[in-house]
C-alpha cells in the first residue's frame, strides 16, 4: 500500500454510498493528493474503478486484504 | 456536461430507491440531473417520508419465509413487510432513503414536481420538501430532450 494524505473508511456501507461519501471526502482535498478509502461492499471494486475513469481522479491502487477493499484515489489536478 | 433526466413515477419503498441512487451517483460523477415527479413518485417528496412496501402483486419479492397470498393481505401485514425491509436495508448498509434525498439536493440534482399531479390529487405542497420546481410535461422536455440519458422509473 503506498502513502497517502487522507483516509475514508466506508466499512458497512453499500451502494452508492462509499463513492458519494468518497467524492464529498476528495472535494475536501488538494489536487494531487491522495485518499486511502477502505470498504466492504464487494460491488465497490468495479465502481471505484469506473468512478475513477470518468471523473478523472486516478485510482493508483485497488487491493483486496481480509475481507477489506482498499483503493488508493489521487485527486485530479 | 452530460445530461440525466429521470421520471420518477412510483411511491412505494423499494421503488423509491432507484430514482434517487441514480440521481446522486450520477451527480457525483459530475453529470447534470433533473428528476420529474409524477403520479405516486409525488410521494418522495414529501417531508416526512412514509413509504411503505407491500409483497401484493409482486411474487418476486424475497420473503424471510413463504406467506400465502391471502394472508399477505390481512390488516398489519403492509406495516410488518416495510418493517422487515427496513431493518434489512439497515442490516446490509444501505442508505436510508431521507438522506439519499439529502444527497441529491446537495449535489444540486434538480427535482420538479409535476402540478397536474399535485392538483389531481389535491396534495398541498406545505407537505413537500423545498427547492422543488413546479411544472409539467414541456418543462421536463426541456431538459430531456438534451439529455443523454432518460430514465423512466
Amino acid at each position: 500500500m503506498g502513502n497517502f494524505d487522507q483516509e475514508f473508511d466506508a466499512s458497512g456501507l453499500n451502494c452508492p454510498l462509499p463513492i458519494l461519501r468518497t467524492k464529498k471526502a476528495l472535494a475536501g482535498l488538494e489536487a494531487g493528493k491522495v485518499l486511502h478509502v477502505i470498504a466492504t461492499d464487494p460491488g465497490s471494486v468495479k465502481d471505484f474503478d469506473s468512478f475513477a475513469k470518468q471523473t478523472g481522479n486516478e485510482l493508483l491502487e485497488s487491493t483486496e486484504e481480509g475481507g477489506k477493499y482498499h483503493f488508493l484515489i489521487k485527486k485530479a489536478g | 456536461m452530460k445530461k440525466l433526466a429521470i421520471i420518477a413515477t412510483k411511491g412505494t419503498l423499494d421503488w423509491a430507491y432507484p430514482p434517487f441512487i441514480l440521481a446522486s451517483t450520477a451527480a457525483a460523477l459530475g453529470y447534470e440531473v433533473q428528476i420529474f415527479f409524477t403520479f405516486y413518485g409525488l410521494q418522495l417528496l414529501r417531508k416526512e417520508l412514509n413509504l411503505k412496501v407491500s409483497s401484493l402483486g409482486n411474487p418476486a419479492m424475497p420473503m424471510p419465509m413463504p406467506v400465502p397470498v391471502l394472508m399477505q393481505a390481512l390488516p398489519g401485514m403492509e406495516s410488518f413487510m416495510t418493517m422487515m425491509m427496513k431493518k434489512t436495508m439497515k442490516a446490509k448498509g444501505v442508505a436510508e432513503l431521507g438522506e439519499l434525498r439529502s444527497l441529491c439536493q446537495e449535489a444540486e440534482v434538480k427535482f420538479i414536481a409535476c402540478q397536474m399531479t399535485v392538483d389531481l390529487f389535491e396534495f398541498d405542497t406545505k407537505d413537500f420538501i423545498g427547492d422543488i420546481e413546479y411544472g409539467g410535461a414541456a418543462t421536463f422536455f426541456e431538459f430531456a430532450g438534451e439529455s443523454d440519458i432518460c430514465l423512466y422509473i
